[in-house]
Order: C-alpha cells, then structure tokens, then sequence
C-alpha cells in the first residue's frame, strides 16, 4: 500500500466539495437530516401513545442514525467508484501504478470521513431536537457502528464488480441494493417479526445482529457479545468473499478487454 | 537498448483473433509508430502494453522486466494519453494534474505541474475547470499529464485525433521539442500519415493482428516504391483484399 497513492484519490474526490456542488453538500447533511426529523416525529407521536416501558425514541433514532452508517458506507464507497467511470477517467487511473487495494482503501477513508461528518451532524440535530443521545449506548456504539461500517463496504464492492463487469446499465445497483437490505436487517423491528420464511435470510445479514444487539443494550444496558462476535464473523467472512469476487471480475474484464468500455 | 519487448503476442476473444503472433522490439528514445487500419489490433496491443487487457498468450516486458509481475514499477515509469480517455471534467486542470502527480509518486507536483505547464503553454488554464476546455487546450492538459512523471515510455494513441491543424501541428512541435530534451520512447498511433512521416524514427504496421512490416517511413516508402506513407497505407491495408 502506498500512502501517497491512497492520498491522491481521497484528494481527488475531496476536491469536488470544494463549494462547487450544492448536491453533495445536501447529500452529506440535508437528507440524513429530513430522515432522522422524519422518524423522529413518528417516534415523538408513538411515544404519546404510552406504549409501556419501551424507549421509542432511543430505538427508532438509534435505528436511524446506525442505518445511516451503513447506507453512507456502501453508497460512498459506490460512488465514488461511479465518478470516475461517469467521468471516462477509469482508464487513466487504472494505467497509473494505482493498485485495487489503494484504490478501495482510499474510498473507504472517504466513506469514514462522511460518515463521521454526517453523524455528528445527525447526533447533534436528535440531541436538540429529541434530547435523544447515541452514547447512551456506551462504548458499544463504537464495535456496532464498525460492524455496519464493514457490511456497507462489502455491499459497496459486491455493487462495484457488477458495474465492473456489466458497465453503467448496473448502476442503478448502486442506490437499490441497500433498499432491499433494510426490511431484512430487522433495522426497526425484532427478527421475529418477520414472516418465518424471511428470517432465515435476516439471519446471514451482519446487519440483523448489530440492530438486535442495539435494542437489547438499549432495553438490558449491557453489550451483546455473541450478536457483536456474529456480526464480526460474518462481516469477515463476506468480506472476504467480495474481494475475491471483485478480483475475479476484474480479471474477467482484463480477459474480454472490456475495462474501457466499462465507462461507455 | 530495447526499452520495450513484445514476444509472441497473441489475444483471442472468443472466436476471433485480434492480434495474432506479434513480436517487436522498441528502441530507447525513438518515436515507433503503430499503424494499420481500422480493426488491425493497435489499441488492443496498447491495452495489453498498459496491463489493462491480458494476452492470450506471449510476453511483454519493459526495460528488461515481465509487465505482469513488476507491473507497480513498469507503470511508474510509463504513461499515456488519448482523446478516447477524458480527465474529470468537474475539477480545475491543476487538481487534475495534481491528482496524477500524486498517483505517480512525483516529488513537488506543483513545482513539476508549473513547470511542464510553461512548456505546453497552459499555465493560464491551470486554475480553469476541465469542463471549460477546448478541444485543443484538452489535448496539451492531456500531454502535460502524460509527462507528469518525467515518463521513460510514452503511449499516445491518435494524440492529435479531432484537432484542426494549426492545433496539431503546434501538439507535434511540443511532443518533437519534448522528446528531443527529454529522450523519452514513444509509441505512437495514428491516421495522419503525414504526421508520422514528420514524427516517427519508425513504422510498425500490422494488420488483421498480424505484423505487416517495419522499418523507417523511408524505408517503407522505398520497398513500396510510394511517394509517401499515405500511400504505403493503402498498399498494406488492401495486400489481402
């Protein structure tokens, strides 16, 4: 890995918010916030509904601003990838001595520094709106929101092949894909919630864990360590996977001589 | 010195053959041009030359070197440029270069920028957006990043496509004074045969993925009994028709 290599392409994507477009600045703050507003006066009313002991704010918003890490992870890290296929700059770069890794490294440190701007800003509107605190979580905020950090990178990557390999008709992919994961993560509700048939589907999602673990050191106050350890293990494992299958695609594109026609 | 090695060269997709057997050498600090008609295999041997298609089968090497297995090092040391491959539009020329000064390991890459800037004549666009550019003034953007890492190798592939020809004729006395101080290799493919009488030390023509024949324009030109290259060309693209 070479720092000055991973430090080009973050630069390079960093630029671009440099007041010159409206809509990645509403990307970073405005809508994560008309999200989070949304569900926060949705859980304002149900919690006038007495529904007994359950903190509806906490679940909701929590379940809202973790959603979001794991959203801002897979569509930066997507995006990011699109720009320089939108832009016809793919070939330039990937004839540079760039290589996969510095590539995907660079796109995650600017997945991180998105999410962390965006939290905050998510964190302190709930806090004034909602009196509502992620930290009531305690540390366990910090191996949760990683573990969703990870699964949106090995969504991101599994996305990025596809268009690798199939060209721009696939990047609808890139803001589709995580719509379907949400149902199936049990983001606001309980696994059990599910039609029998769909947990067996919600239960290989990393995802599904850190959202039960949530509740239930929300509901208990204590870390859930086997939902944490699931999580961990799958999110490896799947990692690992992807960037196999990223690579394989990559070589298959190298082979059929399709990489320039990727950005066409 | 053979700065570049193509032994056997052989890409297959699926059924058909686009370059078949092809073996050449390039000289160091020499212009090589890599001519043949429209489908002969050119831009598939430079994605292969550029590791971004792999062959079939045979080997290519660089300064002595296997390009699969030292392709890091190779790379830093290569680059290249066409109109076919555009910059991003929606940042100035110097984040542009700076971008791949940066990529390519440069040692002050402003300095450099400022520098390779003067010499292509664009310091004025520096601070401009890329979207901004003219045709013209993409072209020497194009060639000054191409020369962002003092390359040893050069690609251009129809460097001056698409450009009037008071432009190209200005692109060609920049790529000749570059090439004189700088001694840099370049392989060079184009469809102005003009331009490569005026430019190239040598012609490689190829067709239907095959090597065709080799030597300097003159040369060419004599075997053929052509007044001009042009001419050579037509001779070579129809031989089989």
């Amino acid at each position: 890995m070479n720092s000055g290599r991973i430090k080009a392409i973050v630069m390079r994507h960093l630029y671009l918010y440099k007041g010159r477009s409206l809509p990645r600045f509403m990307d970073i703050f405005f809508w994560p916030v008309m999200t989070l507003l949304t569900w926060g006066f949705f859980s304002v009313y149900l919690g006038k509904l007495n529904l007994g002991n359950i903190n509806i704010i906490s679940v909701l918003l929590g379940a809202v601003v973790f959603w979001e890490i794991v959203q801002m992870s897979q569509q930066a890290v997507s995006v990011y990838f699109l720009e320089d296929v939108w832009e016809k700059n793919f070939l330039n770069i990937f004839v540079t001595p760039l290589t996969l890794g510095e590539f995907f490294a660079a796109t995650a440190i600017l997945a991180i520094i998105k999410i962390i701007i965006t939290a905050a800003v998510l964190l302190t509107v709930a806090y004034f709106s909602y009196h509502y605190s992620i930290f009531t979580l305690g540390f366990a905020v910090i191996p949760y929101a990683l573990n969703l950090f990870i699964f949106g990178m090995v969504i991101a990557i599994f996305i990025n092949a596809i268009i690798l390999r199939f060209g721009t008709s696939a990047q609808v992919l890139a803001f589709g894909v995580i719509l379907i994961l949400q149902p199936l993560s049990a983001v606001f509700y309980p696994v059990t919630a599910l039609p029998s048939f769909i947990q067996p589907i919600s239960r290989i999602l990393p995802t599904t864990y850190v959202f039960e673990a949530m509740r239930a050191t929300l509901a208990g106050g204590v870390f859930d360590t086997t939902s944490f350890l699931l999580a961990l293990g799958l999110n490896i494992f799947y990692f690992i996977v992807v960037c196999f299958f990223f690579s394989t695609m990559f070589k298959i594109v190298k082979r059929k001589g399709i990489l320039l026609k990727v950005q066409n | 010195m053979n700065v570049i090695e193509v032994k056997n060269l052989t890409k297959d997709f699926g059924d058909f053959r686009a370059v078949n057997d092809l073996s050449f050498s390039i000289e160091e600090g020499k212009i090589t041009a890599l001519l043949g008609p429209n489908g002969a295999g050119k831009t598939t041997t430079i994605q292969m030359l550029l590791d971004i298609i792999t062959p079939t089968s045979g080997s290519i090497s660089f300064f002595g070197k296997d390009l699969h297995t030292n392709k890091e090092e190779i790379l830093s040391k290569v680059n290249f440029s066409s109109p076919y491959v555009a910059l991003p539009s929606n940042l100035t020329v110097m984040e542009n270069l700076l971008t791949f000064a940066r990529l390519y390991g440069v040692k002050k890459p402003k300095q450099k920028i400022e520098e390779l800037a003067d010499f292509f004549e664009i310091r004025n666009l520096l601070p401009r957006m890329t979207t901004s550019l003219s045709t013209g003034q993409l072209t020497r953007v194009n060639l000054t990043k191409a020369f962002v890492n003092d390359p040893k190798v050069l690609l251009l592939d129809e460097a001056t496509a698409s450009l009037d020809p008071y432009i190209a004729d200005k692109t060609l006395t920049v790529l000749e004074r570059m090439q004189k101080e700088r001694k840099v290799t370049i392989l060079y493919t184009s469809h102005n045969m003009a331009e490569i009488e005026r430019l190239c030390d040598r012609v490689i023509f190829i067709n239907k993925g095959t090597l065709r024949d080799d030597g300097t324009p003159q040369e060419l030109m004599s075997k053929f009994g052509h007044k001009d290259l042009n001419d050579v060309f037509i001779s070579i693209a129809t031989e089989e028709e």
